[in-house]
């Protein structure tokens, strides 16, 4: 078959297709939201009517994704790491479940941040499940292991996860494909009570997941993912996992690197082999990108004297990404550097499209807040969070999603009244709706601002699930419908808006405020898109 | 051979399609490639760059090691100025003089420029109004990858055929307008080299 070139979060679409999925389920997160956009893209997932619509959040993207292998399928289900925080419950569940159809759980972590709140590492999470990773070096590893993955997924009756980093998902490079399979037939699980996860069964169901650990171990030792290189310098082993043995190699133009290596990809570390590096060398270096966890990990079955290094003990940085050069340093390599930055440039934050709907919100509530001060302002993840920066300066917290409402719901119970929530649509049906309701029962007096640009805008304008409902959602959720104010975000309704907003601010119980206008962006593309289908 | 070059801009200024036809001709010619690219809310108005990788050996890393790029292009010159820490004593800057000002603190134009002027190889071009001349100031991007196919190990025959893969779509014209951007920049580049 002929080469692609593809993302690495392409790679793993296009892989799982070939490997007969029969659904993905993903909530939108840079930077894993390109899986689900090319497979809702592909035609050939249209033409085996492959489910592949956006979820609320990424708990019930992860539940249905059980709820489809359960069924006998190949599910898939993906988020970035924090959103792996929101599925955790059904995850760490679903590795005492097991499986019955392959399921993948994809979790694309970012190492230094590039578009997140933390630097989180799921294989940390994998570990707690006690379950496979599979962790790609490149794009084709990507393919392969969405590819296999479910295969493995079967054979040992467990979730598997596929970790990658931002790099590697955003990066381009080509692939080459492998034959089609065709997608499991319906079948339920030959143990009817294997998903029940009552006390006594979940004992049991556990008692076999830990039992099942060695034969996990076996895979990777012998997994085609994982290889011993041998080396003639026994100075120093390395391990280097994933995406990081890329950047090792960097550093040996003609890639003979004169140390044995033992390059990871699949978990839990074959300890065969790393085993046999640690009693061939004099040192250990542990290159690895994210949190030092295989340094941890070692250190706890090695332990008998060797200088064990890494990001643990400084010879790489604790945190953020690594690259070719970092990873030289680490080796004592000399590294070339180019010249300076000069001092003119300056820093160039994103922000705010001009004419975005959210902008004139901000300076609607500034205005309306003046005779209150600043430092009650509660706000969420979204292109909206950007109102954090000048010229706006609007918003005081961004901790997780949904937790504008609820924060600002403790802060006046605390005594902070009025204190303001601000929200997006996307975010508010992905969990905001729950907070809300707690606010409702306790009738706490806070304003939520609901900033309905109908999509989700941050991750490039994605279907926000509750499009057109927001109004009857939060009536149903009990907010009275008095306090609940539709407006448009408009230069020229800023006096009614600020206006609204004092009223709303001076009632002392639960109002939402809900200014409605679509995206620029996806506005901008919707009339592209029907002028064509029109001249068509 | 390999290329290792930097693609610099602001969000939304289009060099990912400038790299997308790089990778097609790449692809084209046999060659291995890798491009590391930036998505999400940095797109919004802030810096975005790409690491594009080009050569006829696998390559390791989808990153460029620091003080090892052979071509910075920029289409906004403090950009090219950003990511001087990656270039290569040899490397050349092929940037776009034209400043994209979306922050109060913007340096003044006339150090931006001399600053430019400062590296050893250097070609600044106003890709706006070439590609204007060309017939779309759009296509703004397609001139500065005219203008850096110069330093490219990729026969100039193969990047056009990426310009018609890329807007074969749009139809004939656009193909056409693109081209002719693209022949523009490259002449400017062999005169100004
Ligand atoms: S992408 Fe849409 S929601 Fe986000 S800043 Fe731009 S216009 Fe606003």
């Amino acid at each position: 078959m002929s080469k692609l070139l593809m993302l690495g979060d392409e790679a793993i679409a296009q892989g799982a297709i070939d490997a007969g999925l029969s659904g993905v389920y993903a909530y939108p997160g840079t930077p894993s939201t390109e899986i689900m956009e090319f497979i809702q893209g592909s035609k050939q997932a249209a033409e085996l009517n492959i489910h592949r619509q956006w979820s609320a959040n990424e708990k019930t993207a992860m539940e249905s994704a059980i709820g489809m292998s359960y069924a006998g399928k190949r599910a898939m289900v993906c988020f970035k790491h924090v959103g792996l925080n929101v599925a955790a419950d059904a995850f760490m569940n679903a590795a005492v479940t097991g499986v019955n159809g392959g399921l993948i759980v994809v979790s694309a972590d970012d190492p230094s941040m590039h578009s997140s709140q933390n630097e989180q590492d799921s294989r940390f999470y994998a570990k707690f499940a006690m379950i496979p990773i599979l962790e790609p070096a490149n794009q084709q590893e990507a393919y392969d292991m969405a590819y296999s993955g479910f295969e493995l997924s079967e054979k040992l009756n467990v979730p598997v996860m596929l970790r990658i980093t931002t790099r590697l998902a955003h990066s381009r490079a080509d692939v080459l494909r492998k034959e089609i399979k065709k997608q499991n037939d319906i079948k339920l699980p030959s143990d009817p009570r294997q998903f029940v996860l009552l006390p006594a069964i979940a004992r049991k169901n556990y008692k076999n997941l830990l039992l099942n650990q060695p034969a996990m171990e076996m895979e990777s030792e012998k997994s085609a993912f994982n290889s011993y290189i041998q080396g003639t310098n026994t100075d120093m082993g390395i391990i280097a996992t994933g995406i990081a043995y890329n950047y090792l190699m960097e550093n040996y133009p003609d890639r003979n690197c004169p140390y044995p290596i033992v390059k990871v990809n699949q978990y839990p570390l074959p300890k065969k082999q790393i085993a046999e590096l640690y009693n061939t060398c004099k040192s250990i270096m542990v290159l690895e990108e994210g949190y030092p966890i295989v340094e941890e990990m070692i250190k706890g079955f090695l332990n008998v004297g060797k200088p064990i290094h890494g990001r643990l003990d400084g010879t790489l940085p604790r945190d953020g990404e690594l690259n070719p050069n970092i990873v030289a340093k680490g080796l004592g390599m000399t590294v070339t550097e180019g010249q300076a930055v000069p001092s003119i440039v300056k820093q160039r934050p994103p922000s705010l499209c001009q004419g975005c709907g959210h902008r004139d919100v901000y300076e609607d509530l500034n205005e309306a807040l003046k005779e209150y001060g600043t430092g009650r302002v509660f706000a969420d993840i979204g292109c909206y969070t950007l109102g954090a920066l000048p010229p706006f300066n609007a918003i005081n917290s961004c901790v997780d999603m949904g937790a504008s409402i609820t924060m600002a719901k403790g802060a006046a119970d605390a005594g902070l009244v009025p204190a303001v929530a601000v929200i997006g649509d996307s975010t508010f049906t992905h969990s905001g709706m729950t907070g809300l309701l707690d606010a409702v029962n306790e009738n706490a007096p806070i304003t939520v601002i609901i900033s309905d640009n109908s999509t989700t805008g941050m991750t490039g304008g994605q279907d926000s699930s509750a499009h057109g409902r927001i109004v009857e959602i939060c009536k149903g959720l009990g907010v009275h419908p008095d306090h609940i104010r539709v407006m448009t975000p408009l230069k020229k309704n800023h006096e009614e808006n600020v206006r609204i907003m004092k009223e709303e601010l001076a009632y002392q119980g639960v109002s939402v405020l809900i200014p409605q206008r679509e995206c620029i962006q996806t506005f901008a593309r919707r009339k592209k898109s029907e002028k064509k289908e029109s001249n068509d | 051979m390999k290329n290792d070059i930097i693609l610099a801009g602001v969000g939304g200024q289009g060099i990912l399609s400038i790299a997308a036809a790089i990778g097609l001709a790449a692809v084209n010619n046999n060659l291995y490639i890798k491009q590391a690219e930036v998505h999400g809310m940095s797109q919004r108005g802030g810096d975005v760059q790409s690491h594009l990788r080009i050569s006829d050996a696998p390559i390791a890393s989808d990153l460029i090691p620091a003080g090892k790029a052979d071509l910075i292009i920029s289409v906004e010159p403090m950009e090219a100025l950003r990511y001087l820490p990656m270039l290569s004593k040899d490397g050349w800057i092929v940037t776009n003089t034209v400043p994209f000002i979306n922050i109060t603190d913007y340096p003044q134009p006339e150090e931006v420029l001399a600053q430019v002027n400062a590296v050893k190889n250097h070609i600044a071009i106003d890709a706006e109004a070439i590609a204007k001349e060309a017939g779309s100031a759009r296509a703004m991007n397609i001139v500065m990858l005219g203008a850096a196919s110069l330093f490219l190990d990729i026969p100039f025959g193969k990047i056009e055929e990426g310009i018609r893969q890329l807007f074969g779509k749009k139809g004939n014209d656009v193909v056409e307008l693109n081209l002719k951007a693209l022949r523009a920049g490259r002449e400017f580049s062999e005169k100004n080299r």
